[in-house]
């Protein structure tokens, strides 16, 4: 169980840093260096998440690295300073809880 | 909604699917002895490798023609399919909690991306001019 959690940590972990990266450089500059960054995210990402699939079911992994959605929702509003609104908050919400009972 | 973005729509669902389906079946069947990146080489997961670089194109051309607030939330039911895949192919034992997580995860998913441009900008709906401006003012 517990190294599912740890590659769905990694699985989410290179995600967000990823669209960061991706977002940050797009619009505040220095994408010529944060957007090919973020491919090595991604890939990283991917790689963690076939090595989850070998090790936890489908019906698991593919829930659980929507944990990303959370990360990410904070991470816009407190790095990139994104005005999140209550739709935004609530889908995060929702998707942790879901999150939350994947783990039960 | 055009039949064009509909038919997008559907292959960028059942590629999803149908990639992370070869690749959990290639991972699975990979010997125990082979090392992280071997076990990539068992042709079912090579396979869902290619599905998924095939589900990536497609899902850039439908966002060419579709609005990413369209195709977020119906791509989220992937969620609920996969889950599905994995009780019905793959022998998994999917409680309750796991499909409630599932649903609970595409509600959020689709949520999130039903905010329009007025309100709380979606930052992908907000072009980085109008950005900029905000931030000077």
């Amino acid at each position: 169980m517990t190294a599912q959690w740890l590659l769905v940590a990694a699985v989410v972990a290179c995600t967000a840093c990823a669209d960061l990266l991706q977002s940050h450089g797009m619009r505040r500059g220095g994408a010529r260096w944060k957007v090919p960054l973020s491919i090595c995210f991604l890939a990283a990402s991917f790689f963690s998440f076939t090595q989850l699939l070998r090790i936890a079911d489908l019906s698991f992994a593919v829930p659980a690295t929507a944990a990303s959605i959370v990360v990410e929702t904070l991470l816009a509003r407190l790095v990139l300073r994104e005005p999140v609104g209550w739709k935004r908050w609530g889908g995060a919400v929702l998707a942790a809880a879901g999150v939350v009972l994947l783990a039960l | 909604m055009n039949a064009r973005a509909l038919w997008h729509t559907a292959g960028v669902v059942l590629l999803n699917a149908a990639g992370n389906f070869a690749l959990s079946v290639g991972m699975k069947r990979a010997a125990a002895a082979a090392g992280p990146i071997m076990a990539l080489l068992e042709p079912a997961a090579m396979a869902g490798i290619v599905l998924l670089i095939a589900w990536m194109l497609l899902r850039l051309r439908l966002l060419q023609i579709a609005d990413l607030s369209f195709v977020l939330p119906i791509t989220a039911v992937g969620y609920i399919l996969n889950a599905a895949i994995g009780a019905a192919f793959l022998g998994e034992q999917v409680s309750l909690a796991r499909w409630a997580g599932a649903a609970l995860i595409t509600g959020g998913a689709a949520l999130t991306s039903f905010t329009p441009a007025e309100g709380a900008p979606a930052r992908e709906s907000e072009s980085p001019a109008r950005r900029r401006e905000g931030e000077a003012a």
